[in-house]
């Protein structure tokens, strides 16, 4: 394990200049440049508040802000979307990087690490303009803010223990990958994301302790629509879920590393 | 100091008689195994000792490249063990981890990184990079208007800019011009100079026989031969020439040369002698002299065309001459068993001094590939010497009728 981190320190040189390349790869050749990495992630805040809250006149449930939906879809929505992309690319990110493992020899665990930090930094923007947006709206939630980040923390774990196990599944059967696509989209839909869990039926409800997602997502939720702040108890199943999927991650990879160069 | 130790190094890829098989064995609680193995190299074991030069040659498929993966560490060994001490450097593939979008400078940091030299090393290291790879002010440009060439010179500038312990090479440097091809070769022949340690995989016979010290032949995943570049070669030549029928023959000749003989033996070269103008056989030759190379070959079968060919090697088995019947138009057809045949090639020795050697082919065309009767390296050797020329440098004599005119300024022309 130490010289697993050790190698991997070794080469931050390399992740770090490989999530800037990333970064910059996607608008260096458009004439306004950076200003891409804002102005889309601003779009998207835009439609969800300014169309559900003003256009559409959407409302929560028992809560009487004109914003409140747009911020609790915004809260789901963006913390949705960094889980879905960790575990997206980092099942892919062998397979991506075939040409890379087969040709050269450096710590493979680099690859989902640049996922993370890839995905981390884009959540960082959109959520940091999200976060403007409260400030500016007066819905800021105060310190219990701080909250979410021991949430996403959690969430960043879960993903790449996840992300890695289906990685390198992924390059044995690929219909992992496949199957994994399909899951999401359900996963995401079962998650009280874009509606309200009160519009679940009675009987369904507690069901949705067994969906690791939910305990995160409502955790996000209470913190920006309500300035709750979370029930960390109700997170400690996920959390030990997040351990025991990196644990079982590593063993995997540990396991199969020499075989996947093979496959690939 | 850079050493590479092989023990017992094996390598085999699982096969599943089908999809399910594999997850059938994931899957089953009583670890049996549902995969076959494919062996695609075995029991490979060799040392390559601080400073020395190893060659590797094999047919494609011979498992050179899984070998070298295995050295590098990219892939597993099934069994034994790699051992690799001091710093190494691969240059298996060139250009690996170049991003077509960034400019030069900006991928030589990160394919440094991604090769686990420091940001700051790389810095120090720019200018030789640059210099080196003689790209000028494309290093600011994106590699995306880079021709392949000159991806390769700053690949290759990039992977050399610290001299290694250890230097493995896969056949990477046939890229590029000629200009830089030998600018590679070189610096490559400074480090072994400075004591680098020398993998290197080619077919490229005269990288190998110029450079390695030893050579190790692999066939269908196993060592076949290992020995002096030269004789390992040209066992690979008539392993090559003749991969379905008849023998290859190794013997010592009397000077602790090793005389490599293949083919199907239907016509065979009974005597080979250079005879000079008085008809002495000779051993030594005096530059520039007139012989005559007489070759004598007995027929043991029908043929219906046969080639002769010859061809004169220097001491470290680069080829200085060669030619063949076909090419000059006197193809014998139409031969029967006993047939004797006795050829006589007239011509001036015009080489430097040094010790050369011919070899034979007995073909049906131009190519001893498609039916090779017998091929024979080393069948004659011979020592020019410089008897009575002017003292000369190289390998060829190309005497010239030299003139010279001085003009000098007298001092009134001067004023």
């Amino acid at each position: 394990m130490n010289r697993l981190l050790k190698a991997l320190w070794d080469y931050r040189g390399f992740i770090f200049g490989s999530v800037q390349r990333e970064f910059q790869s996607r608008y260096s050749n458009s004439l306004l440049g950076g200003i891409w990495t804002v102005l889309n992630p601003l779009a998207m805040i835009v439609v969800y508040t300014v169309i559900f809250s003003q256009v559409m006149q959407a409302r929560l449930p028992g809560v009487n802000n004109s914003f409140s939906y747009s911020i609790y879809l915004c809260a789901g929505v963006l913390t949705w979307g960094l889980f879905a992309e960790i575990v997206t690319r980092a099942q892919n990110t062998f397979l991506e990087h075939a040409n890379l493992l087969k040709k050269l020899s450096f710590p493979r665990l680099c690859l989902p690490i640049i996922v993370v930090a890839n995905a981390l930094l884009n959540f960082f923007i959109i959520f940091g303009l999200f976060s403007l947006f409260l400030i500016v709206s007066g819905n800021f939630p105060g310190l219990v803010y701080v909250a979410l980040f021991p949430v996403i923390a959690i969430l960043v774990l879960f993903a790449i223990g996840l992300g890695i196990s289906l990685g390198v599944l992924n390059v044995f059967f690929r219909d992992v990958g496949q199957f994994f696509g399909i899951f999401i989209q359900f996963w995401f839909w079962l998650t009280p994301i874009v509606y309200s869990s009160t519009i679940l039926p009675e009987a369904l409800r507690p069901w949705m302790i067994y969906n690791p997602m939910y305990s995160l997502i409502t955790a996000c939720q209470g913190v920006l629509v309500s300035g709750q702040w979370p029930v960390w108890q109700n997170l400690l199943p996920v959390t030990l879920l997040a351990l025991v999927l990196c644990a079982f991650a590593l063993r995997l990879f540990r396991k199969r590393a020499g075989e996947m160069v093979d496959e690939l | 100091m850079g050493t590479i130790t092989l023990s017992n190094i094996g390598k085999a890829y699982k096969q599943y008689p089908s999809r399910w098989s594999r997850l059938a064995e994931w899957l089953s609680p009583f670890n049996r195994s549902y995969h076959q193995l494919k062996w695609v190299l075995k029991d490979i074991s060799f040392t390559v000792k601080p400073g020395e030069a190893v060659g590797i040659i094999g047919i494609n498929g011979a498992g050179k490249s899984t070998l070298l993966k295995m050295i590098v560490g990219t892939t597993q060994p099934s069994t034994g063990k790699v051992q690799l001490t001091g710093r190494v450097a691969a240059l298996l593939e060139l250009g690996m981890g170049f991003h077509p979008d960034f400019t030069g400078r900006q991928n030589v940091y990160m394919a440094g990184q991604l090769l686990g030299i420091s940001v700051e090393e790389i810095t120090s290291l720019m200018p030789d990079i640059e210099a080196f790879a003689e790209i000028g002010d494309y290093i600011d440009q994106s590699v995306r208007v880079y021709s392949s060439g000159m991806q390769m010179r700053l690949a290759f500038s990039l992977a050399t800019a610290r001299r290694p312990d250890v230097l493995i090479v896969d056949e990477a440097l046939s890229v590029g011009d000629a200009y830089f091809q030998h600018k590679s070769f070189d610096r490559i022949r400074e480090f072994r100079k400075l004591g680098t340690t020398l993998l290197i995989v080619s077919h490229d016979k005269g990288a190998i026989q110029s450079i390695c010290d030893r050579a190790i032949l692999l066939d269908s995943g196993s060592i076949v031969k290992e020995g002096g570049p030269e004789e390992v070669m040209d066992y690979y030549n008539a392993l090559i020439a003749q991969r379905e029928n008849s023998m290859v023959l190794q013997k010592k000749n009397a000077n602790g040369r090793i005389q490599t003989t293949s083919g199907t033996q239907e016509a065979i070269v009974v005597e080979i002698i250079l005879l000079n103008d008085e008809n002495e056989v000779l051993e030594m030759v005096n530059v520039g002299e007139t012989v005559s190379l007489r070759i004598k070959v007995q027929v043991k079968a029908t043929i219906p065309r046969l080639v002769l060919g010859y061809l004169i090697k220097d001491r470290l088995g680069q080829p200085i001459y060669g030619t063949n019947t076909h090419h000059r138009n006197m193809p014998l057809h139409d031969l029967r068993a006993g047939d004797l045949i006795e050829y006589n090639f007239i011509f001036p020795v015009n080489l430097g001094q040094g010790d050369y050697s011919i070899a034979t082919a007995l073909t049906d065309s131009d190519t001893h590939m498609t039916n090779n009767y017998e091929w024979t390296d080393l069948a004659l050797l011979f020592t020019v010497i410089n008897i009575n020329q002017p003292a000369f440098a190289g390998c060829a004599w190309l005497e010239p009728n030299a003139s010279i005119q001085l003009h000098r300024q007298t001092s009134d022309d001067a004023q």
